[in-house]
């Protein structure tokens, strides 16, 4: 008797975990924003929610990329220092407009990604080592291209992306939103996206099928790379200075929760990058609420701490099972 | 010391009586008995999936029985862990080397034991006592070195120190040979016949029957979980063994198999063969193997466990590194062999494992089957939807795949629904040849007869098919002609009407051992001069011989060149056929 | 061929182990002997260089300077070389060293037994929560600790009020000579050096630590405690890395909050460059001592003549010196793959 409960209860139990996997993140949003609601009405204003976005662009845009790695089983820790990096020439390339500015960015956001990739695919490096070494390196780069001290940005373009609205809506949340919507279709409908997603789940049976395993991982890091260069830009032009000490830092952590949270599961082969907009928004929101009822930072830190811890323990239970 | 013939039980070392046990369901092991005695070696054999390592991994505590007891000395013991097991005298020597390749070899050997002063490790004791111990295992090595700049037998040889250094009662060796070299396999035997006179018993798996002969004193067979032999090994017909390993009884033929495979055979085309693999050498693994597929044809590739059947395989499309040996699909040579390369090239294969080499688990039947066609489908890199699913549909449909829809997870299909999508996968790029490792293992009955139907199916439609199997009747049914392997070597053909069970089972049993193993001289290579015996009709390579090419690459010949005592060779005939048997 | 093998003594087989081990290759016995000393040389050479062209580098005020000063952050290694020798990461050791501090100062107004149990304790407990996280519930050691290195320092920020309240260390106290001076310090942490090496190499537990980092497997088939060791380890690392933090604190007379950001990178960097294998498996407590001292002296040396850089500088430098390291590793377990 009691072997035939068991399987069901057990099956139940399964059940429950794969509906918190699958929704869990958006119905915690869901009730974040209405208790967020429910204890302070103005939090539904405009303003407010422009101030939110402002803030969780950034985010997203590191996260989107970070999803894509975390999809092929690895990791990317030099998104952060890839920030400042951007932000350090910024400076340099202001003078000959936004394009410019933009252009070298990117550039130098997409030569970090390939060391790193290419001490992935090529050496065969541990991705966690191989991007530990940049974000240790690049940001002393950074710094060292931009000198002692934060350099303010006077470039109009540039500050107009920070700033600028269109429709009521932060220019950098479009960008961001649009990022996310390419990725998105990246994900589902290219070939890259298609072999990028079995690559993390099973490397050897897609070597044995026959896929660029190399190319495909170098990509991915390149693109990783681009999208922080491409926060780093965001995140000048919204701060008006160049800062490489302190902008970016700790976002490598604020993307792998973002990601985590939003389902994708560390172990590769899956990338949600709905749920990776949905994490950004939930750990946006979760310490606006947090900052906005005058809780110290120091528990919206230990707060954040557990949800990361909670979220990786639920994203395994299935890994194993 | 020795054992003269014993009550069955009374005094074994190690009992074990009714084991039972089942993994999700899935029963490894059912009432099984094994008896071993002090001073004896006990070799242990059957096919993968017999039982053998889950037998060992109760009896080293690794796994616990369902049900059913293991006894050691008499007394009923219950090892929650390698350790107790270790502690009671059970050691256990793995195939392979399960050592810390970066610590020395002393500490390799000392590892949790190490001899200890005021508490902390004596090293230079520790030192100096591998070195005797390891000395009395012909292993003359600086102990201080990493393990890992030993040779594998050299390795080997330290695990088995380490193994009968703990005071063992009873020492387990699982294919403790695959990597060793026949001059340390010598060692190896002096040092199992030294245990044997001190009184140790000693389990012994392999699938070398040569060594089983020469080495062991009694042998248990087992097959699907159950034992269904144990005896004496002298006196024991080879043929006899592996018929009891396989599970066919010799002359047992009927006349009609359960097969889905049609028993005709396949007509042949002219020309050059689809494939052709010449001298490919893996160390330790393949000695020179070279095989031939024509268009329309299933050649079988047979052989006991460990023959080297899917390194094979994995050689000829790029996936193991091979030493020599070169791969030419329709008579052009491949240059750098990978897998993306071979996939380009029409060659393409179903690997064994197919959970670890083969599905992508958490993707859908969709995305699986179109994986490798990804860039056929897409244009600048978008993935065209209706192409895909035309493709998708389409396979669906004639490889009848049960699924809830395209959509569904692969990882969530039956075993013989992920092998029609792997099937898929590979038939919507077209490919030439077909490398078939193991298609219908672990898969259901219907399943199975259907995959078995679309194979002949295919070969019909022209394509080259290269079939490996456990399952004889299979093999046999299937295969227009069978290549048979041994030790990593060609020991065999069989074609025409010469490819019957029979035929195989006397290959097996008869072939001739390994050359460094066999006392008497060096057999002529089979492997390099797969013609020898009919030179006359050995085609041309280069050019297209309409007439004599199917015959001459199959040429059908005893299923030993060295052994006149084979199975009676058929006249030699131009189209191979197995008429006879219907 | 029979006969010879009937006999149970040793055969000539010996020999021919011994000639295929000696062709070892060359590149890989280079790689090998870089891997091990490769720091140390560095650092030869660099004091060697340092010491010929500057004045002012071998005075005794600077080698006090560069000892004194950073003593205690480098027992933060000591811990990370335990860990990443087991195939692990410890991220949570910069949070822990300062929470540490500021635990050591505010036990410091109770008495110095106190001062040094507090952090102590609390290393302890949270190392084996996390040890717990990883052996038992199977996490990924990066993840559990990154969870450290956040709640940690949220931790230390609600006991000291978001930084606004700094605990002094009494000026009477006992406890502010165990981090006083330069002897103090390095006599304290040389010891604790010491005492490591002698646990990694001496004792069973640094055995089974090496051998778990080097082939998990075949750890467990050998039967040695593996889950066991691997809480240990971690409660170890916690344990230095709050023992450290306190003493730093004594040495500043104070629990500071914002210090030991980046330490852990500081840390896996001196680590790796001392030659232990990121993937686990082998390594030393000596080769971390190198580590250790080339990073400080590298840095020390910047500070003097990039000093309009500053860390920048040295950041860069750790960072490449860690990527020519970890592909230099990689380097050599390819050849041993290729065994």
């Amino acid at each position: 008797m009691t072997s035939l409960t068991w399987p069901g209860a057990a099956l139940d139990r399964g059940r429950l975990l794969r509906l918190l996997q699958e929704y869990g993140v958006y119905a915690a949003l869901v009730v974040l924003f209405a208790i967020a609601v429910g204890l302070d009405g103005s939090f539904v204003e405009m303003s407010n929610i422009r101030v939110q976005l402002f803030q969780v662009a950034p985010t997203l845009l590191v996260a989107l990329g970070m999803a894509l790695v975390i999809g092929t089983e690895g990791i990317d820790l030099s998104v952060g220092a890839t920030i400042a990096l951007a932000a350090s020439v910024v400076p340099l390339y202001a003078g000959y407009g936004l394009f410019a500015a933009l252009a070298m960015a990117l550039v130098l956001g997409a030569a970090t990604g390939a060391v790193g990739g290419a001490m992935v695919a090529f050496a065969r490096v541990q991705p966690i080592v191989a991007t530990l070494s940049l974000m240790i390196g690049v940001r002393g780069l950074a710094e060292i291209v931009n000198g002692n001290s934060a350099k303010p940005i006077t470039e109009s373009g540039l500050l107009d992306l920070g700033s600028r609205s269109i429709g009521g809506v932060p220019e950098m949340a479009w960008i961001a939103g649009v990022c996310a919507l390419l990725t998105g279709l990246l994900v589902r409908r290219t070939t890259f996206g298609r072999q990028l997603v079995a690559i993390g789940d099973n490397r050897q049976a897609s070597r044995l099928s026959g896929l660029p395993v190399r190319r495909v991982l170098i990509t991915v890091y390149v693109l990783s790379g681009v999208l922080a260069a491409l926060a780093g830009v965001l995140i000048v032009g919204h701060g008006a200075e160049a800062d490489p000490a302190n902008q970016g830092l700790n976002m490598e952590l604020d993307a792998i929760t973002a990601v985590v949270v939003g389902g994708t599961p560390l172990s590769g082969g899956r990338v949600r990058v709905l749920g990776t907009v949905a994490g950004a928004l939930f750990m946006q929101l979760i310490t606006a609420v947090l900052t906005q009822h005058n809780v110290h930072t120091s528990y919206t830190q230990i707060v954040e701490a557990a949800i990361i811890c909670f979220a990786v323990y639920a994203s395994q239970e299935r890994g194993t099972r | 010391m020795v054992q003269q013939e014993p009550g069955p039980g009374s005094d074994a070392i190690l009992e074990v009586a009714g084991v039972d046990k089942s993994f999700a369901g899935v029963h490894a092991l059912r009432e099984v008995d094994f008896h071993l005695r002090p001073a004896e070696v006990h070799a242990l054999i059957g096919e993968n999936g017999a039982g053998k390592s889950t037998l060992i991994k109760v009896m080293t505590g690794v796994h616990r029985p369902d049900a059913g007891t293991v006894r050691l000395a008499g007394r009923e013991r219950e090892f929650r862990n390698p350790l107790e097991a270790q502690a009671a005298g059970i050691s256990t020597i793995y195939q392979e080397v399960n050592l810390v390749p970066l610590m020395s070899v002393a500490r390799n050997l000392f590892l949790g034991r190490e001899p200890r002063r005021f508490g902390l490790v004596d090293t230079r004791r520790m030192n100096r006592e591998a070195a005797e111990v390891l000395g009395r295992f012909g292993v003359r090595v600086d102990v201080t070195r990493p393990l890992r700049t030993l040779g594998l037998g050299a390795q080997q040889m330290v695990a088995l120190a380490r193994a009968v250094q703990v005071e063992a009662r009873v020492v387990i060796m699982d294919e403790p040979t695959s990597s060793l070299e026949p001059k340390e396999v010598e060692t190896l035997f002096s040092v199992i016949r030294g245990l044997k006179e001190q009184g140790i018993a000693v389990v012994y798996v392999s699938h070398r029957l040569d060594e089983l002969y020469a080495v062991c004193d009694r042998v248990t067979v087992m097959r699907d979980g159950r034992v269904v032999h144990t005896g004496e090994i002298a006196g024991l017909e080879r043929l006899k063994l592996v018929s009891l390993m396989l599970g066919r009884e010799m002359s047992a033929v009927r006349d009609k198999g359960s097969t889905a495979f049609d028993s005709d055979s396949h007509e042949l085309r002219d020309g050059q063969p689809a494939l052709r693999a010449v001298d490919l050498t893996v160390r330790h693994r393949l000695h020179g193997v070279s095989v031939d597929v024509h268009p329309g044809e299933v050649v079988g590739l047979g052989g006991l466990l460990g023959a080297g059947r899917s390194e094979t395989a994995k050689a000829i499309i790029g996936a193991l590194a091979t030493e020599q040996g070169s791969v030419e699909v329709e008579g052009r040579a491949m240059h750098r062999r990978s897998p993306a390369s071979s996939i380009r090239a029409g060659v393409v294969m179903l690997p064994e494992d197919r959970k670890a080499e083969g599905v992508i688990p958490n993707l859908s039947v969709r995305e699986n089957i179109s994986l490798a066609a990804l860039p056929r489908l897409s244009r600048a890199g978008l993935v065209s939807q209706a192409k895909q699913d035309e493709i998708v549909t389409f396979f669906m449909k004639r490889l009848r795949i049960k699924a809830s829809g395209p959509d569904q997870k692969v990882g969530d299909l039956s075993g013989g629904n992920q092998q029609k999508v792997l099937l898929a996968r590979w038939l919507c790029l077209n490919p030439k040849v077909l490398l078939l490792d193991e298609p219908t293992r672990g898969i259901d009955v219907g399943a199975k007869a259907e995959v078995q139907g679309l194979v002949d199916e295919l070969a019909r439609d022209g394509l080259g098919v290269l079939l490996i199997s456990s399952d004889l009747e299979e093999l046999i049914e299937g295969s227009d002609r069978v290549v048979i392997l041994k030790d990593g070597r060609v020991v065999g053909h069989l074609a025409g009407d010469d490819v019957t069970e029979d035929g195989l089972l006397d290959a097996l049993a008869t072939a001739p051992e390994s050359p460094d193993l066999a006392a008497a001289p060096e057999p002529p290579d089979p492997a390099t001069t797969p013609e020898s015996p009919d030179p006359a009709e050995r085609p041309q390579p280069a050019e297209p011989a309409a007439q004599a090419a199917p015959a001459a690459s199959t040429g059908p010949q005893p299923a030993n060149p060295a052994d006149p005592a084979g199975p009676a060779p058929g006249e030699p005939r131009e189209h191979p056929a197995k008429e006879s048997q219907s | 061929m029979t006969s010879t093998a009937l006999q149970p003594a040793p055969t000539p087989s010996g020999a021919g182990s011994d000639e295929r081990a000696a062709r070892v290759p060359v590149r890989e016995r280079v790689a090998s002997q870089v891997q091990r000393h490769g720091a140390l040389a560095v650092l030869v050479l660099v004091v060697a260089i340092a010491s010929a062209t500057s004045s002012t580098f071998p005075t005794w005020n600077n080698i006090s300077s560069i000892l004194g000063s950073n003593a205690f952050v480098w027992v933060l290694a000591l811990g990370m070389t335990f860990v990443i020798i087991t195939g692990g990461i410890d991220l949570s050791v910069g949070s822990m060293f300062a929470l540490g501090g500021v635990l050591g100062a505010y036990g410091s107004r109770h008495g110095t037994w106190l001062a040094i149990l507090l952090p102590l304790a609390v290393g302890a407990a949270w190392g084996s929560v996390q040890g717990l996280l990883i052996a038992k519930a199977r996490m990924a050691p990066f993840i559990v600790t990154l969870v450290g290195l956040l709640g940690l320092r949220g931790l230390l920020q609600a006991l000291t009020d978001e930084g606004a309240t700094t605990y002094l260390v009494p000026a009477h106290s006992w406890f502010r000579h165990l981090g006083a001076g330069t002897w103090t310090p390095v006599l304290i942490v040389a010891a604790l050096f010491a005492l490591g090496a002698l646990l990694l190499t001496r004792t069973r537990f640094g055995a089974t630590l090496t051998a778990m980092g080097g082939n998990e497997h075949a750890a467990r088939l050998m039967g040695l405690p593996v889950a066991r060791a691997k809480v240990l380890v971690y409660l170890l690392s916690g344990t230095l890395a709050a023992g450290a933090g306190a003493l730093g604190g004594a040495r500043l007379g104070s629990g500071v909050t914002t210090i030991g950001v980046g330490y852990e990178l500081t840390a896996i960097a001196s680590v790796v460059i001392g030659g232990t294998l990121l993937t686990g498996g082998a390594g030393s407590i000596g080769g971390t001592v190198s580590g250790v001292l080339l990073l400080a002296v590298i840095h020390n040396l910047i500070d003097h003549y990039f000093s309009q850089y500053g860390s920048a500088f040295t950041d860069t430098v750790n960072g490449g010196f860690l990527a020519v390291v970890v592909l230099l590793q990689t380097l050599l377990s390819r050849t041993q793959q290729l065994e």
